[in-house]
């Protein structure tokens, strides 16, 4: 597949496909649910077309498990699903984070709890920056608010999964996954077969090697946790974020993803009637650009979250600026297309109220 | 004058990586399999998983696998079938052995791979993904032990627990009308059109265990010469949940698995067929 520099038309749920595509993904398991089912219906041609596997999974349950025995052996692997999917992965999540398994795992976010709705939502935030599943862990969580973002983080992803060994999600919605955008295609330079010193493909040769998360040996698992959470704590250096006419703003919102995108023309709106409003959007939600954000409070700025959910990243938001200032929240629900004039109302509210 | 056989024993136990060669005045005349790691077992004395175990080192060793092989351990007393073989392992959620197997294999299609699993891990929790790996034929070997009772967390009613048989969640014995009936794996299987072999086989005594050999030879071979999928189901004994000693447990599975569990090769192809016919 040659795609450097082509420029495509297509919806963000491809653009995940083509970006897994250009990372030297090898192996996809899947299961299908709305609103992310042309990943697994782009990737079940093109993937075997390029010499990789697809498998069409009997749940998320097992694709996710599946996703674990794959990536044991070093190859590039993936699985994608929408939150009640996701829900169901949270088990082979949890033993990826603890066997130190570099799956990715792409979350196309739609409305919840329970089966909830198909459009796009927010309300997995809690889930993806948590760990999700059992045990104390994290993944890393990145947030893309366009279709080429969406493509680039996709390269990304597996980056960052095999440099820290650690799952990685991928956090998109029902408006990232379904809508058209063009996208131009790149190719990451990358090794060719290039072999993980702790893989697992038959030890001809060397000692035989185990990938696994049961430390039952007194003091072995919290060595191991304490191993974990230097790790996180190492993952802090990729923090991003956008910042958007912060440099001047008097209110700062912050907002991730879809939403964030949707701020950025009410800000541009507003800021043409004179308004000191400026964007952070959180790219990466774990680690939580927090260092960002501080800097800003420090400054004096006031802050403004707004989600696709009640408030949780307003929780991260507020205690990353806790020693200087407080965030108000705006939330949009489950479902609820917010034009920019929706967003532009709470922001104005906060602007004004001094 | 002769070795103090107590002494040598001991002292060979107690140790991790033993060394196993002859020492002056001592003939070697039992081998252990290259594919088998020098470490004591965790297994309870009449335990039959040591058996199984050797049994799949002995194929791995035989059939020149061992440097191919990905073991995929299960959640239960085998869990730790990864630090008895010598071959690379990983450890799977508990009934998603097939699942990991299939991730493993279609990654590395070079590879030997099989799931060691017993009988709550594979017939209850994970009775989804053991069915669709078998459906879909995926390329890798299954070992099943199936003891009819869950023996790491204490004896609890497994799948496969007997009518009438007591465990510490049906104390007064599993009821068909309440716990409905045991299943039978290996015949499931054999109905599966992407399964070339399928057999149950026990291990209460020389003969049934060699039997068991040939049997996990043909579902390894099944895996090597891409056939389809290969399945055995082995009967064993777990003493200590059955509240019995070696003997007697060896004595129950004849007396009363066997019966319901019937011996035999219940499927073996030489190419798939979508009627999944034998």
């Amino acid at each position: 597949m040659r795609m450097n520099g082509e420029r495509k038309f297509i919806k963000g749920n491809e653009a995940v496909g083509y970006g897994a595509m250009a990372a030297g993904l090898r192996c996809y398991f899947g299961y299908p649910i709305t609103p992310q089912n042309e990943i697994p219906e782009f990737l079940s041609s093109a993937l075997p077309a390029a010499g990789g596997e697809f498998v069409q999974a009997e749940s998320e349950l097992a694709a996710a498990n599946m996703l674990l025995g794959a990536v044991s052996t070093g190859v590039r692997a993936m699985t994608s699903s929408s939150s009640p999917g996701i829900s169901l992965m949270q088990e082979a999540i949890s033993y990826m984070a603890g066997s130190e398994l570099p799956g990715v795992i792409v979350n196309m976010n739609r409305g919840g709890p329970g089966l909830g709705d198909i459009g796009p939502a927010q309300g997995d935030y809690f889930q993806s920056t948590r760990g999700g599943g059992h045990g104390d862990y994290r993944t890393l969580v990145l947030a893309p608010s366009t279709c080429q973002e969406a493509y680039d983080m996709m390269i990304a992803s597996f980056d960052l999964a095999f440099k820290y060994r650690n799952p990685v999600l991928m956090l998109g919605d029902g408006i990232i996954g379904g809508m058209k955008e063009p996208v131009t295609m790149w190719q990451p330079e990358r090794p060719a077969d290039h072999a993980e010193a702790w893989q697992v493909d038959g030890a001809a040769g060397r000692e035989k090697r185990l990938i696994r998360s049961l430390r039952l040996d007194e003091g072995e698992l919290a060595q191991h946790n304490r191993h974990l959470a230097a790790k996180y704590e190492a993952m802090k250096a990729e923090a991003r974020a956008e910042c958007f006419l912060t440099d001047d703003a008097e209110l700062v919102v912050v907002a991730f993803g879809s939403m964030g995108r949707i701020a950025k023309s009410g800000i541009r709106k507003l800021r043409s009637e004179g308004f000191k409003v400026g964007l952070v959007r959180p790219i990466t939600l774990y680690p939580f650009p927090a260092d960002v954000l501080e800097t800003l409070a420090a400054q004096g700025k006031r802050f403004l979250t707004i989600e696709q959910n009640t408030g949780q990243m307003v929780e991260d938001v507020r205690l990353a600026i806790r020693r200087h200032a407080d965030s108000e929240f705006f939330g949009m629900m489950p479902g609820e297309l917010p034009g920019a004039e929706d967003l532009m109302a709470p922001m104005l509210d906060a602007v004004r109220r001094k | 004058m002769a070795p103090d056989i107590d002494s040598i024993t001991l002292a060979r136990e107690t140790a991790e990586n033993v060394d196993l060669t002859p020492r002056p005045g001592e003939t070697l005349v039992f081998d252990k399999p290259r594919s088998l790691r020098s470490q004591n077992t965790h297994y309870c004395p009449g335990c039959h998983h040591g058996v199984a175990h050797r049994l799949v080192a002995e194929l791995l060793d035989e059939m020149e696998l061992r440097e191919k092989a990905i073991a995929v351990s299960s959640i239960g007393c085998s869990v730790f079938i990864y630090h008895y073989l010598d071959v690379d392992s990983i450890e799977a959620p508990h009934g998603r052995g097939p699942a990991a197997a299939t991730g493993l294999k279609r990654a590395r299609p070079e590879s030997f791979v099989f799931t060691y699993q017993g009988d709550g891990d594979l017939a209850s929790i994970g009775m989804a993904e053991i069915m669709h790996a078998a459906n879909r034929g995926e390329r890798i070997s299954v070992v099943f032990v199936n003891n009819t009772v869950y023996g790491m967390t204490g004896g609890q009613m497994a799948p496969t627990t007997l009518i009438g048989q007591k465990t510490t969640t049906c104390p007064a014995g599993r009821c068909l009308e309440r716990e409905g009936s045991p299943i039978r794996m290996a015949e499931i299987m054999a109905s599966l059109g992407g399964v070339a072999y399928s057999a149950r086989v026990s291990l209460d005594s020389v003969k049934n265990i060699r039997d068991a050999k040939k049997a996990m030879r043909r579902a390894f071979q099944v895996q090597t010469e891409n056939i389809g999928f290969g399945f055995v189901e082995v009967l064993s004994g777990c003493p200590t949940n059955w509240r019995m000693d070696a003997v007697k447990a060896n004595r129950r599975i004849r007396a009363e698995m066997i019966p319901y569990f019937p011996l035999g090769v219940y499927k073996d192809v030489n190419t798939l067929n979508p009627e999944g016919e034998r």
